[in-house]
């Protein structure tokens, strides 16, 4: 980490308080080298992992994922069906690990809830103390329930409608909300403004009754929709920026513009996410999303968590990938290494 | 934990003879007092294969069959002509790769990965390069109608043995002249295979000829009078050996030896990138490269960060079997060079400087050595004046941008230099100043065929690689 950052470990959490601050800590991050950063991550790319370490890497990843579902013809038989597949990835063999989460619009997160909990809104863990992980304690199934919010994709909606959009998926049952970072205030500079809606949206995931009940709050991924900042300089900023306003997790892309999750912005935000640990002793997790299609492209991801990292991060509280037909690929890996033959697409289920 | 789990490449793809002759006029030929000497695999002590030792008649058959070669065929050929056997040569490169690349690791000890990825790619893009130049030499600025030199005598390194040999016959190829060329003793053998793909290409007999042996045979060599211009990589001591032979000869000469290069981190520089060019300076080819990093020149003000995130990279390295794909650093390349390395930096820590390596295990049998750092070095201390050529690189400090240039021209050597630092100017300032024939910006050890290469000082002279390796071949 930078000079700056070591050495100004305890006064992190007062960097939000001045524009100022934020600008000057913010711009003090050393740069990223943009040929440099690609170049390593196309390395990393070329590792060859074979038998033992790719059937481990497969169900790691398969944990991992945060199934998705985010289209304006979701219905609440859909989002049912994506819930059941994810407590269930593969009803033809009960070895295969559950997914990290079920990811869907608010107005889903009740029929997500549904399956996931038994009835909605009520089977959150009431009890225990508050979280530690990236992530919250999950349902009965293992299975967390994401909701994006925050008026995803675009976040162009005033602050009061963020927080109503947050605090409903929050009653409605999820326990991470997935907000989107206002990227027209940070490209023009206003990082306050940036940070304290994080700050704001953090607070509203305690759901409407914050505090009350003793309920854990639903944990905070801070999207940074990265193929709108272009450059890697301003996604190690953005990453720290969201990191300082207490974002539980960082994450790629909404999926929903051209470029989503790549390689290289990954490792940017990976880098990020080490010397925060370093340099505050809090830990964040990451979540690239959007176009992470193939087993192959998800094995990449976990040899960098691995080599940048280190295994602190190789844990579905700490990683995840946000994505939809990938877990399929992943499906059909696992059980060609189990069996040693492809099925084909139609023995994987399609929901 | 993500434990990788072996994924070594097939070695079933090369098929190594138990025993090779000297290539000569387009065969393989017993040499004439049926001397030989054994290559071994690095990283088992492995016997691969047993190689003729060509001695002073040897090399004499050499040079009259690449004379006659360039008299008769290759010298007359018209550059269009020889364009293409240039470029069928780069495709059967191509298309054998594979093979090469394992046999290269096999006989010298690198990684898989960067035999594969980095050695071939460039050995077949010197081939395509210069074919493209055999027809357009009056249009390299060197006169209408340049004309070649005559018979080459090439001495070549072990550490890119393929790739060196590339450097050199491409070129002398491409301007019109013969070669004869001596791979080092202890990695032979892709030279070899080359000279099977010479027949397989149908090149002429006696335009390519492979004399293998050490450094008697290479003497042999450059001290034959029928030889019109010698070219050499390898030590400045064996560098300085060759320039006395020659001198007051006809025969040109360009050398290119060995170096300590500084590599360059201020203050501003992107820092996990200038880790990542400071790794790659230093321990790609287990520092088996005349041009590595082998100095870093750190700003005080950012050295504990860059040397923090140094050390954490530095465990990220796999040393180990050079055939697993997943390998970063394979073996030192011979018992000979693990000796040198081991007594240098022994005097690194003997001269009080603090020398650290991540833990890892290294093979039983071979020649390893851990991928190690010194910091608190000093002008003064041998392991920053001497190159050491393997995996050791000598931590320095400096205050101001002058004391580092200071310091990086303060070396007999001058082949390369880094600089890191995201601010444009300071680099071009920073260039400007360093006494090197390569410098580096926000990367390290790039090579590309169009980019001459060659040093500064007791780095050797001459150029190769570019137009600018052309000259080293015409009679300019």
């Amino acid at each position: 980490m930078t000079a700056t950052a070591t050495s100004a470990r305890s006064d992190l959490s007062e960097l939000g308080r001045s524009e100022t601050a934020l600008r000057a800590f913010l711009h003090g991050l050393p740069g990223v080298d943009q040929v440099g950063a690609e170049q390593r991550a196309a390395q990393l790319g070329t590792r060859s992992i074979k038998t033992t370490a790719k059937a481990q890497a497969i169900d790691l990843a398969i944990r991992m994922v945060d199934l998705t579902t985010l289209e304006g013809a979701d219905t609440p038989g859909k989002v049912r069906a994506l819930a059941a597949k994810a407590l269930r990835p593969d009803p033809a063999d009960p070895s295969c690990p559950h997914v990290g989460a079920v990811c869907v619009y608010p107005s889903m997160v009740p029929y997500a809830a549904e399956v996931l909990r038994g009835s909605a809104g009520s089977g959150r863990p009431s009890d225990g103390p508050g979280p530690t992980n990236g992530a919250a304690p999950a349902g009965p199934g293992g299975v967390h329930l994401a909701s994006v919010a925050t008026a995803f994709p675009s976040g162009q909606a005033p602050l009061e409608v963020k927080l109503a959009d947050t605090r409903a998926a929050v009653e409605a049952g999820a326990d991470e909300i997935d907000m989107v970072i206002n990227r027209g205030a940070f490209l023009a500079g206003r990082y306050g403004e940036v940070y304290d809606e994080i700050v704001a949206i953090k607070e509203a995931c305690g759901g409407a009754d914050a505090g009350r009940q003793g309920r854990p709050r639903a944990h905070l991924k801070v999207i940074l929709e990265t193929g709108e900042l272009a450059t890697y300089d301003n996604v190690r900023r953005v990453s720290w920026l969201a990191m300082l306003a207490g974002g539980d997790f960082i994450k790629t892309s909404t999926g929903k513009v051209p470029v989503a999750a790549t390689l290289p912005v990954t490792l940017v935000m990976l880098e990020a996410v080490r010397d925060f640990r370093t340099a505050t002793g809090r830990q964040v997790g990451v979540k690239p999303a959007g176009g992470i299609r193939t087993t192959k492209d998800a094995i990449k991801y976990l040899v960098m968590v691995n080599e940048t990292v280190g295994p602190d991060w190789l844990d579905p509280d700490w990683f995840r990938f946000g994505a939809s037909s990938l877990l399929n690929d992943l499906l059909m890996q696992r059980t060609k290494l189990k069996t040693g033959v492809y099925a084909g697409p139609d023995y994987f289920t399609l929901d | 934990m993500f434990e990788y789990a072996p994924a070594p490449e097939s070695r079933s793809v090369v098929d190594i003879k138990p025993s090779y002759g000297l290539f000569v006029d387009g065969t393989f030929v017993d040499p004439a007092d049926g001397g030989s000497f054994k290559s071994i695999n690095p990283a088992s002590e492995e016997v691969l294969s047993e190689i003729a030792e060509g001695g002073a008649q040897d090399v004499d058959r050499a040079v009259r069959a690449a004379r006659k070669a360039y008299d008769k065929v290759w010298g007359p050929m018209p550059g269009r002509d020889r364009a293409k056997y240039l470029y069928r040569i780069a495709r059967i490169v191509q298309e054998r790769s594979r093979e090469l690349a394992v046999l290269e690791t096999l006989d010298n000890g690198k990684p898989i990965k960067e035999s594969r990825d980095v050695d071939l790619p460039l050995v077949a893009a010197h081939f395509f390069y210069y074919a493209g130049w055999a027809d357009k030499l009056g249009h390299a600025g060197f006169g209408p109608a340049p004309k070649p030199l005559g018979v080459a005598a090439q001495v070549i390194p072990w550490n890119f043995p393929l790739l060196m040999l590339a450097w050199k016959i491409a070129p002398a190829l491409a301007a019109g002249n013969t070669v004869v060329l001596k791979p080092a003793e202890t990695t032979p053998l892709t030279a070899l295979l080359f000279a099977e793909i010479c027949q397989q290409a149908d090149l002429p007999a006696g335009v390519v000829n492979i004399v293998t042996g050490a450094g008697d045979t290479g003497r042999a060599l450059v001290e034959h009078p029928g030889v019109d211009k010698v070219a050499f990589t390898g030590s400045t001591e064996v560098g300085r050996a060759i320039a006395r032979a020659v001198a007051g000869s006809r025969k040109k000469l360009t050398l290119e030896l060995g170096g300590k290069a500084a590599n360059i981190v201020f203050d501003d520089a992107p820092v996990d990138q200038a880790v990542e060019g400071i790794v790659n300076g230093i321990f790609f080819n287990q520092g088996h490269v005349c041009c590595a990093g082998s100095r870093l020149l750190v700003q005080e003000s950012v050295a504990e960060t860059v040397l923090e995130s140094l050390k954490r990279r530095m465990a990220q390295l796999r040393v180990g079997d050079p055939l697993d794909k997943n390998t970063d650093v394979g073996a030192i390349n011979s018992a000979a060079q693990l000796a040198r390395i081991k007594e240098l930096s022994d005097a690194g820590a003997a001269e009080g400087a603090q020398r650290w390596s991540p833990p890892c295990e290294l093979p039983e049998r071979g020649f390893w050595f851990a991928p190690t750092i010194f910091t608190g070095v000093t002008q003064a201390h041998r392991i920053a004046r001497e190159e050491i050529f393997g995996p050791v690189l000598s931590v320095l400090t400096f205050r101001t941008p002058a004391e580092a240039v200071e310091k990086a021209n303060n070396t007999p050597y001058g082949l390369s230099a880094g600089i890191w630092t995201e601010k444009g100017s300071r680099i071009l300032w920073t260039a400007d100043r360093l006494r090197a024939g390569v410098v580096w910006a926000n990367t390290f050890n790039k090579f590309d065929p169009t980019s001459p290469f060659g040093g500064y000082k007791e780095s050797g002279y001459g150029r190769e690689g570019g137009r600018h390796g052309l000259e080293a071949y015409l009679n300019v």
